[in-house]
């Protein structure tokens, strides 16, 4: 009852903030409701017992993202966005788009079965800790998407350089 | 013991809002986020799936997926800042040099 209680908090939390986040016509706005909507994201993931992920999460995205989307609102310096219009000429086709997306899904849900269990069941992360349970699977398993990843990284540092440079676009 | 499916609801809610977000609006800084916002969706799914089949891979993907989300944020923010230095707009239909 209590769990139910938690989850239904952060549903309608999220999904109200969704909604924010989504129709405020100042992005800065955007972006400050979306730093709360991150932090109960966070939330969400220690209530199904991933502490890393939840970690990572503020540190990633409420600390990194978020502040990179911060500076370049500040960079562009937008005045008159808080007069433009909001949504496209079509906004109700798009809406309707996104409504048909969920009534798929919800169509869908009552016949989901759930598969068997792996081996990770919560006593097993627990005895070994939920980043080291992580990190084996992670350096062991997934060490070639692991070295993708990076190579990923990589280049979009030499892109984001190579795009924002002054007089490369003449 | 919340079900299964009550996350995948939830994602598959968050989701939709991304893309109306995304469809919807004029400003490619909010479109940017709207991205985010699906991708973050996902990651609850991914999570909520790991926890309940009782297997560690799904939460090895979400690692993956913010790395993504990482690297696409830079590169559109970049294209953003670069196409603001042109054009001096950041609405989408200010934007009709490739229309035929």
């Amino acid at each position: 009852m209590l769990s139910k209680l938690f989850f239904g908090y952060f549903a309608v939390v999220l999904v109200t903030l969704s909604i924010v986040i989504i129709t405020r016509k100042n992005p800065v706005h955007s972006v400050l409701w979306m730093l709360v909507m991150f932090f109960h994201i966070a939330g969400l993931y220690l209530f199904l017992n991933a502490e890393f992920l939840a970690a990572v999460q503020l540190i990633l995205y409420a600390g990194a993202i978020l502040v990179l989307f911060l500076f370049v609102i500040m960079m562009l310096n937008i005045k008159e966005e808080v007069t433009a219009k909001r949504f496209i000429g079509c906004w109700p086709a798009g809406a309707a788009l996104g409504v048909l997306f969920v009534v798929m899904v919800a169509s869908t849900l009552p016949v989901f079965q759930q598969g068997p269990p792996g081996p990770f069941s919560i006593e097993a992360i627990k005895s070994a800790t939920h980043a080291k349970a992580l990190g084996t699977l992670l350096y062991a398993e997934y060490l070639f998407p692991f070295e993708i990843a990076s190579l990923i990284l990589l280049i979009a540092i030499v892109g984001a350089v190579v795009l924002a440079k002054k007089g490369s676009n003449e | 013991m919340v079900p299964l499916n009550w996350y995948i609801g939830l994602s598959a809610v968050i989701f939709s809002l991304g893309i109306i977000g995304f469809l919807i609006r004029r400003n490619i800084l909010i479109m940017l986020m709207s991205v985010e916002l699906m991708l973050n969706a996902v990651n609850i799914c991914l999570v909520a799936c790991s926890h309940y089949l009782q297997d560690l891979r799904g939460q090895v993907l979400v690692v993956f997926i913010i790395t993504v989300a990482a690297a696409e944020a830079a590169i559109g923010l970049a294209i953003l800042v670069s196409l603001f230095r042109n054009k001096a707009t950041v609405h989408t239909d200010a934007l009709t040099e490739m229309k035929g």
